[in-house]
């Protein structure tokens, strides 16, 4: 589903390159667990795949289904159905939530070609995705995430993913700022995500996360680049030994 | 003999000075109004503010107003269904107020030019200051207008809404309101009209009483073709709380000027604006606030969003003075450019004669946060709907501190409206 091949890519305000010659292949179906040190370009990473102007792509290529992405903006990617799961979720005062999630909602079915959805079904997802996230309807008719904690903004971007439903779901260190309860509440929510035509990839820095959303595949990412994969040990060993002895092999 | 070098009058004065003469049979008023009225030709006769008169320095009408359009009789102009559904309309137009008037209990409505024959508004009707150009045309040509008397103690159930409606030519109205202790109100000012040459001018005087509660909104929404040239003044007695919300959604050359006075202790004003500037416009919003007397309160919030090649100017100036101890007034005037050929000029004044008062203010021009941009479009929000998104939250935060469902929804509507054809 998702196939990076020698990416490149800088800042480009002033040309830092943060990804080196990233290779990654995420099939359907797939759990991919992206981990790494601080600085590694973990999230650079999930933010050239959500298509974010401040970075460019140099060389190399993101296929998505097979095509390329490079030359779509964050609008055509996430109709296509890529979502990333911000670690830091904007506040956005004035846009009502319930308003924005109407709004994105319909603007996808609409760039599918489906009919926008009337306001009692539109409601009733609503609901019912916030009661499955253990979230006060009431929250919702606040402006976006604006004087959200930092856990009510991660259940918030989760059901955004469950009222979205994309294909290729891209989750920034969704565990920062959570407390063991909000976790498992979160990781639920992911876990009944997982299908055998949706690929989500996990970026995170702790083991913590893995032990509610098992992946199947750990990539540790290092200076821009994919320097060791495997199955979900790898975690554990990393967990258990640091980064040291990975980043020492690889070099 | 008077040596004095007049320069030559620009075709909009001498169109005004003519105007004066011709209509000067048909203008309602006793001896006293129409001494007013002469007074108030002759400050125009010596001509209309420049940019060194400092009042007038962004808006140089002596320059901008190239031209005024004579009256025209004939033009009609149909009274709107009101902005907040159930109000009590009371239509002026073309400048001609209603013989039929709604009745509303515990309200006394007049004619204006009823007040002006008998003479009993004259007093009211002198300019505020040598620079008062707006006072002085609107004193010169008043023809008519309402007076609503609200009895002390009424808490009115549905709002009442001034509809100042040009069918083109010129229009000269005043809108006095008192509203007695104790009482509610909501009153809607609109401003508005089909006319293509249009030359507006309209002066509200509103006195809130002890503990009264008001909540007045101006509405203007007049052609890209009109002139409009507005004041409010207002008193605010003790205990008394009054919010104006104001919003400017078109005309060609606007001015609102805004003059509000704190009369009693516990007086607290709050000024709301929204400045939605579109095409080749101007757009002034011009207020001077005094604080006079002790422990009164207020906080102004403008918001604007300027396109296309429109000007917009916000000059706030508060006077607080010397035993008005305990004066808190805040003021912030933020602008969201959105064209390279847009400008908006924001001058803040504090005037502070007193040693112990909390007063601040803070002014921001910005442009669309890209971060904000960005979260929308990555939800597949496409860029055109996420900055409209973006630039309505930024002035509906404005209307949504109004607090009263009805009120945001109407206002909300006028903003969707405004976006339908300007986004």
């Amino acid at each position: 589903m998702l196939e990076i091949k020698n990416l490149h890519a800088r800042i480009v305000d002033d040309g830092t390159e943060i990804i080196r010659g990233l290779n990654l292949t995420v099939k359907a179906g797939e759990v991919a667990a992206i981990m790494g040190p601080n600085g590694s370009g973990k999230s650079t990473l999930s933010y050239i795949l959500a298509g974010r102007e401040d970075y460019e792509v140099t060389e190399g290529d993101i296929l998505y289904n097979g095509q390329s992405i490079l030359e779509m903006d964050p609008a055509e990617r996430a109709t296509a159905g890529i979502f990333l799961a911000f670690q830091y979720p904007m506040e956005i005062p004035g846009v009502a939530t319930m308003e924005f999630l109407k709004v994105a909602m319909n603007e996808q079915r609409k760039a599918r070609g489906e009919e926008p959805l009337k306001v009692p079904e539109f409601l009733k997802r609503v609901k019912e995705a916030a009661a499955s996230l253990s979230m006060d309807i009431n929250m919702l008719k606040r402006p976006l995430n604006v004087g959200f904690s930092g856990g009510e903004k991660k259940r918030a971007e989760i059901l955004q993913m469950k009222l979205l439903e994309p294909k290729l779901c891209v989750l920034d260190e969704t565990d920062s700022g959570l407390d063991i309860d909000a976790l498992k509440i979160v990781s639920d929510g992911v876990n009944a995500l997982r299908s055998p035509d949706r690929a989500i990839v996990v970026i995170t820095h702790y083991q913590r996360l893995l032990e509610h959303i098992v992946p199947d595949s750990v990539h540790v990412l290092y200076k821009g680049q994919v320097i060791k994969s495997g199955d979900k040990s790898l975690a554990l060993d990393l967990e258990a030994n640091g980064y040291a002895g990975v980043i020492g092999e690889a070099a | 003999m008077n040596m004095h070098a007049q320069p030559q009058r620009t075709l909009a004065e001498t169109a005004l000075i003519d105007a004066f003469g011709e209509r000067l049979s048909l203008l309602p008023g006793d001896g006293a109004v129409m001494v007013k009225r002469d007074d108030a030709i002759e400050a125009i006769k010596h001509g209309l503010p420049t940019r060194r008169v400092e009042s007038w320095h962004y808006t140089d009408l002596r320059r901008l107003l190239t031209k005024v359009p004579a009256f025209e009789a004939g033009a009609v102009a149909k009274a709107l269904a009101p902005v907040l559904e159930g109000s009590a309309v009371l239509p002026v137009l073309n400048g001609v107020s209603s013989a039929k008037l709604p009745e509303i209990d515990g309200v006394t409505v007049q004619r204006l030019s009823e007040k002006l024959t008998d003479g009993s508004v004259a007093p009211g009707l002198d300019p505020y200051g040598d620079d008062d150009a707006i006072g002085a045309l609107n004193t010169a040509f008043v023809a008519d207008g309402y007076f609503v008397d609200i009895a002390d103690g009424t808490e009115l159930e549905k709002p009442i809404e001034l509809q100042n409606l040009q069918a083109g030519g010129q229009s000269h109205v005043r809108l006095l309101a008192r509203v007695g202790a104790g009482a509610k109100a909501i009153i809607l000012e609109r401003q508005t009209g089909e006319g293509d040459e249009a030359f507006v001018s309209s002066v509200s005087q509103l006195v809130v009483g002890d503990g009264a509660e008001v909540t007045w909104l101006i509405v203007q929404e007049q052609p890209e073709t009109a002139t409009h040239l507005a004041q409010f003044k207002a008193h605010i007695g003790k205990d008394a709380k009054l919010t104006l919300f104001v919003m400017n959604a078109g005309g060609k050359l606007v001015r609102q000027e805004v003059v509000v006075r704190t009369t009693g202790e516990g007086a607290d004003f709050k000024l709301r604006g929204i400045n939605l500037l579109a095409g080749d416009t101007h757009t002034d919003t011009t207020m001077v606030l005094d604080h006079a007397v002790p422990h009164t309160t207020s906080t102004e919030v403008i918001r604007n969003v300027v396109t296309g090649k429109a000007r917009g100017v916000f000059q706030g100036r508060i006077n607080v003075h010397q035993y008005a101890q305990k004066t808190n007034a805040k003021m912030a005037c933020n602008t969201l450019l959105l064209s390279d050929d847009g400008e908006f000029s924001t001058k803040p004044e504090l005037e502070i004669f007193a040693d112990d008062v909390v007063c601040g203010h803070g002014a921001t021009v910005t442009e669309i946060d890209h971060n904000h941009l960005f979260y929308l479009m990555a939800r597949g929000i496409d860029e055109k709907s996420a900055r409209g998104l973006l630039v309505k939250a930024f002035v509906a935060e404005v209307i949504e501190e109004l607090d009263d469902e009805a009120l945001v929804e109407a206002l909300e509507a006028r903003l969707d409206g405004w976006f339908s054809t300007h986004g």
